[in-house]
């Protein structure tokens, strides 16, 4: 026996591909999924077939042109296009930066699946539920302490919908005190989310967003300059897309609080904060965490998730009822809040989140949610330090002073090879790993955004500097690898002329696909 | 600090950690951190129990867990947003994969799958609802009604909702909370013995300002709402779109909204697979014509099907990305982010499970068992099965105001059965007293119906 060398710095990988159909093109009449628990006999004799009732004017005519497939063909065509998608179960996933995806404890999927979660209704009485409300409850003590938040709602689903009942609290809380019309504006920064300044306009805000000084910071002296009566609130992340932390922030939320508006802090990713540094401190009135971010939960392809709301005891009134409370002998929900913005969601949100985050910070304990924190913050330094060097990338305002994350720039290369971020973005996929590039607008010119968070090790970090590593040599070169990749993944890359954007042309669904792509008849 | 290295946090190893310090040039972690000031440094340890092991975990929730009682173990007759329907295994062997569980927001070509997943789901509702759009869902019904509405107002430049007085009102309170201030909401009267939509209110109501009317069908109250086509007219009139909210698992048996004049169609997912999860399993989607007017209004993600550069090769891409607030902030439509894209899967997995045979004995199912549950509770003395007189789907309103028992008081003695009674109505709609709005569906067997049957009249005669 000779020993196997395995020299290759970079994975030799390749995604699944399995070709499948679109499900429609399975379609064989007679084929069925699943039998339906059809009403027994007696109901039948005594009712008759039940749909009679159903007056003509609404009653269906022609059946949905849905497929009839048999079991085991639906699920293989499922099971198949999972197998194409890049889970960060198998996935050093540290190229979606600002979305802290970290390992998924298989113990809390275990946990999710009792029965005695899945299968409750919403509007059990209260003495039915009591485990899941201490649940909730006890969740909200812990994010109480990680916070310096005096009361949590974890009625948002996500932190889009969190963001959203945040600045509903901001106009109610101005409307409380007769203010609403005057103060109507929200100030921003423009390497917060792009959730921060929409959901401010849904709300009929005024959205200010404020850009950074040379140094990547939010401008200070620019706050100064738009604070006034009219403002209703300031919302912003720290650290942000950046991951550089304004050390200033206290200030900032002084400045906002002087003029009379509300701050408001965007913690959807909190990955390097744990135990170290708090909204309360820090100033602010409210914060929200994402559940599928820092605390562990999955992304499942977006969603289901939380935004778990935290608000100081003076605007406990205004946030979405129920909240859970205890009375010292049972837990009980709460649907007397004064000023509240009302519902975001229906009923509780998203259970099964709270539980895993619940789950995941019993796991860590208070020492171990610092660890994670200090070991994000270790694993984005390394990273940060080993990118720097490698051919083309940069890593523009500051130097140092980054905490989980890290947005870099391919200018450099971009402009000395014709290799974009996007073509970066494609390339990635051939050493299976993922890789995005940054929230738009491009502020950061080529940005693409690592955030490497405590699961990984130093060897997947290499592992993912290396495939970096390879880009830019390839890049430098022989640019045309690496901008028609990828050859490994499941599909080459897209054509998509104007198939995306032309409305005569783009098929949101298999339907208007067959109607638009209609073959002509043969003569 | 603890010094035993934690399962999920591999770089604690002391000598890694000494290593990456040392290449970066730093003597500690904390050193990292400052940037920060120290008045802003937590001095104090977080009041948050110890660490557990995966043992220790597993006993805790559990034992926790256990306080529950779920609606297997007793019998479950509540509804109202949130239903109990059959789930196929396949549902939940889909959603449960690592990879689409732990996926987020891959590429077309490293999540060639999810795109494709989500793009056949958009497909197979949009076959359902018989509209040639549907987005990637949305939170909930009530904010995907929302958004419908908020569409409508934008699509007419108008400002005025119109909303049936039957919705829901948990789905009012986002709908409402979601459209102010920028948008002006009346309510319109409904006929007390039927619930259907009072007409002449609606028309008294309906002006050239009018942006939308949004009803929902089956109702919240459970009630079929017959005059659709009729008050599409009344909308077209004054250049209303009309936009509904439906309960997806009735459309095997009742006709989409689109086919009676619907501009823009809405609802939840939910009972497409999902358990019930104490909420947790709410979807929503939105769904309309395929015109640029109404695409370009979504704030959410449409995925399309697109060639790659290589023949026969299926692609899929985000369209029309450049409305949204991803592409454009605060002037994208509205806010998108992350929602409920797994169960958007799960609800194409189920349609294709169910297929259109599926779906229309699906429907039949509940219609019936619905049916045998009122004809039964009818004959129970002073209590009438359906206060209505419309035809209802799954849901129906059970009056007791005839037994001088207050529903609160039959729910308590209905739990001593073992049974989850209905919702109790007498504070969203007081008009109908001592009422309960009741869900049944293909869960319960005659069994089931007979056991709550005889237990409601065991109540309410002693």
């Amino acid at each position: 026996m000779e020993r196997i060398q395995r020299k290759s710095k970079v994975r030799d990988f390749h995604q699944a591909k399995w070709n499948e159909p679109v499900i429609f093109e399975l379609h064989q009449k007679g084929e069925r999924g699943v039998e339906i628990p059809l009403s027994n006999k007696a109901i039948v004799s005594e009712v008759g077939d039940g749909i009679s009732a159903i007056p003509d004017s609404i009653a269906r005519k022609e059946k949905p042109n849905l497929p009839e497939i048999g079991q085991a063909r639906v699920l293989r065509h499922y099971v198949r296009l999972s197998q194409e998608t890049l889970g960060s179960d198998f996935n050093v996933e540290i190229g979606q930066g600002t979305c802290t995806m970290k390992y998924i404890p298989k113990i809390n999927e275990l946990l999710v699946r009792n029965p005695k979660i899945m299968e409750l209704h919403p509007l059990q009485d209260e003495s039915t539920v009591q485990g899941m409300l201490e649940i909730i409850y006890k969740l909200d003590l812990c994010m109480r302490e990680i916070s310096g938040m005096d009361h949590f709602s974890f009625q948002p689903s996500g932190g889009t919908q969190a963001l959203f009942a945040m600045a509903a609290i901001a106009r109610k809380y101005h409307e409380s005190r007769g203010e609403a019309d005057q103060r109507n504006e929200i100030i921003t920064t423009i390497f917060s989310h792009p959730s921060q300044a929409a959901t401010a306009a849904v709300k009929g805000f005024k959205v200010i967003t404020l850009h950074p000084d040379e140094d990547g910071f939010p401008d200070i002296e620019k706050l100064k300059a738009v604070v006034s009566e009219r403002t209703a609130g300031f919302v912003v992340a720290n650290p942000e897309d950046t991951g550089i932390y304004n050390p200033r922030i206290k200030e900032f939320t002084d400045i906002v609080h002087e003029a009379g508006g509300i701050c408001y802090y965007d913690q959807a990713n909190a990955n390097g904060l744990l135990g170290i540094t708090r909204a309360k401190e820090a100033g602010f009135d409210m914060c929200f965490f994402n559940l599928h971010k820092t605390f562990a939960a999955p992304h499942m392809c977006g969603g289901p998730a939380t935004g778990a709301l935290g608000v100081t005891e003076e605007l406990k009134e205004f946030l979405p009822a129920p909240i859970v409370e205890f009375d010292g002998d049972k837990y009980y929900l709460n649907e007397d809040l004064e000023h509240s913005i009302g519902k975001v969601r229906a009923f509780h949100g998203v259970a099964q989140t709270v539980l895993r985050s619940y789950a995941w910070i019993r796991a860590l304990g208070p020492d171990g949610l610092k660890e994670v924190a200090q070991t994000a913050v270790l694993n984005n330094n390394y990273l940060y330090h080993k990118v720097q060097k490698i051919r083309g990338a940069s890593a523009p305002y500051v130097k140092g002073q980054r905490l989980e994350q890290v947005r870099y720039s391919w200018e450099q290369m971009a402009k000395e090879t014709g290799v974009t971020t996007e073509d970066v973005q494609r390339r990635m996929t051939d050493f299976g790993l993922h890789y995005w590039t940054s929230h738009h607008p491009y502020i950061v010119p080529q940005p693409f955004t690592l955030e490497p968070t405590e699961s990984y090790s130093k060897t997947d970090l290499d592992e993912y500097i290396a495939a970096l590593e390879q880009i830019s040599e390839e890049a430098y070169e022989n640019p045309e690898v690496v901008q028609n990749a990828p050859y490994n993944s499941t599909i080459h890359k897209l054509d998509e002329q104007d198939f995306l954007d032309d409305p005569e042309k783009w098929c949101i669904t298999w339907r208007a696909y067959q109607k638009k792509t209609k073959q002509p008849e043969r003569i | 600090m603890t010094n035993k290295v934690h399962p999920y946090i591999p770089n604690m190893v002391p000598e890694v950690k000494e290593e990456m310090l040392k290449e970066i040039g730093a003597q500690s972690t904390m050193e990292l951190y400052s940037c920060i000031p120290e008045e802003l440094q937590l001095k104090k340890d977080m009041d948050i129990p110890e660490a557990l092991t995966e043992y220790e975990l597993r006993r805790h929730v559990e034992g926790l867990l256990s306080k529950n009682i779920s609606a297997n173990e007793y019998l479950n007759f509540l509804g109202a947003g949130c239903w109990q329907h059959f789930v196929p295994a396949v549902c939940d062997e889909v959603n449960q994969r690592a990879e689409f569980l732990t996926a987020y927001a891959g590429e077309p070509y490293e999540d060639h799958g999810r795109y494709q997943a989500l793009f056949e789901y958009q497909s197979l509702l949009a076959e359902l609802v018989d509209m040639d759009v549907v987005n990637v869902p949305t939170f909930d019904w009530g904010q995907a009604a929302a958004t419908s509405i908020r569409m409508a107002a934008r699509i007419t430049g108008r400002k005025k909702i119109l909303l049936a007085s039957t919705v829901a009102p948990e789905r009012s309170k986002i709908v409402v909370n979601y459209g102010s201030p920028e948008l002006e909401f009346d309510f319109v009267g409904f006929e007390e013995n039927t619930g259907l939509l009072d007409l002449d209110d609606l028309a008294s109501k309906l002006s050239n300002d009018t942006a939308a009317i949004y009803f929902e069908n089956p109702s919240y109250l459970g009630f079929i709402e017959s005059q659709g086509a009729e008050i599409s007219k009344l909308a077209k009139k004054h250049g209303a779109l009309m936009v509904v909210g439906v309960d997806p698992i009735s459309l095997g048996v009742l006709a989409p909204p689109s086919q009676y004049g619907a501009d823009i169609v809405c609802g939840d997912l939910q009972p497409l697979g999902m358990h019930m999860n104490y909420s947790g399993g709410q979807a929503g989607f939105i769904a309309t014509r395929d015109e640029e007017k109404f695409v370009n209004e979504y704030p959410s993600r449409l995925f399309g099907i697109v060639p790659t550069v290589k023949e026969g090769e299926y692609g899929f891409g985000d369209v029309a990305y450049e409305r949204t607030s991803f592409a454009l902030r605060e002037k994208g439509k509205e806010s998108v982010g992350t929602q409920t894209a797994l169960w958007g899967i799960t609800a194409g997995v189920y349609l294709s499970l169910l297929g259109p045979n599926g779906m229309y004995e699906l429907g039949q199912t509940i219609m019936q068992n619905s049916q045998y549950a009122v004809k039964q509770i009818n004959k129970i003395p002073g209590v009438k099965g359906s206060r209505l007189s419309s035809p209802f789907f799954k849901e129906f309103i059970i009056d007791f105001n005839d037994t001088g028992l207050s529903v609160e008081a039959i729910n308590k003695k209905l739990l001593e059965k073992k049974i989850f009674g209905g919702k109790d109505l007498s504070k969203e709609f007081p008009e109908y007293g001592q009422s309960a709005l009741y869900c049944v569906t293909e869960v319960h067997t005659k069994d089931d119906l007979d056991q709550l049957i005889t237990s409601l009249k065991e109540i309410v005669t002693n």
